[in-house]
């Protein structure tokens, strides 16, 4: 393995956890690790039936906006994001989530994919991955 | 020996690569991988993962936007 991303997935808008899932996979794909930290607003799509559900960043229009886009990406070929974190998962990517969030939000293990979850975690976890990466986003 | 073939034909960023490696992972030295797939820059970044992982480019081939990449694991 020729070095390691690990990227910190804050946002839960859809364009957003694409692109985590798309660097995360290329990266895989390239012979790296990758380890994907789901914090905030992005660990809400790690809930059960969740992954989809992300709003556009930016002229989502009440969801009018996500439904043009999804549309079109459905035309250029895009894969799902169901399919890209299966992927991911089936290339040994790592998915970390945060326990702190989980308190602020109330969100129970039972209400996550605990399946696809390597750990819970906080912070140190985080470090502890990113001081060996060779890349490190926040998203 | 075996020859495997991954179909990646109209698939865009980043499944033609992702695919790629699946195959790579799951074939047993000396085996071949063949993708084939239209996405344009995958042409391009499927050699560039085959060296970043160590493995052998056997041919890349391209005809009316359709290309094809051999690969010896």
């Amino acid at each position: 393995m020729a070095g390691k991303v690990t990227i910190i997935v804050h946002s839960g808008d859809m364009d957003k956890v694409y692109s985590a899932f798309i660097v995360a996979n290329g990266a895989l794909a390239m012979g790296m690790e990758a380890s994907l930290f789901f914090t905030f607003w992005g660990l809400q799509r790690l809930k059960k039936g969740e992954l989809e559900k992300g709003p556009l960043s930016k002229m989502n229009m009440l969801g009018l906006g996500k439904w043009m886009v999804k549309r079109r990406m459905k035309k250029a070929g895009a894969a799902s994001l169901e399919r890209l974190l299966q992927d991911f998962h089936e290339l040994g990517g790592k998915i970390l989530a945060c326990d702190m969030t989980m308190q602020i939000m109330g969100i129970k293990k039972e209400d996550l994919r605990d399946d696809l979850i390597s750990d819970y975690c906080a912070v140190g976890t985080y470090i502890d991955e990113a001081k060996d990466s060779t890349i490190t986003l926040f998203i | 020996m075996a020859e495997i073939k991954v179909d990646c034909t109209g698939e865009t960023c980043p499944i033609p690569l992702v695919e790629t490696r699946k195959a790579l992972r799951k074939a047993k030295e000396g085996d071949i991988v063949e993708v084939t797939g239209t996405h344009p820059a995958s042409k391009k970044e499927i050699p560039m993962a085959v060296k970043a992982l160590g493995l052998e480019l056997i041919d890349v081939q391209e005809e009316g936007g359709m290309w094809k990449i051999k690969i010896r694991k």
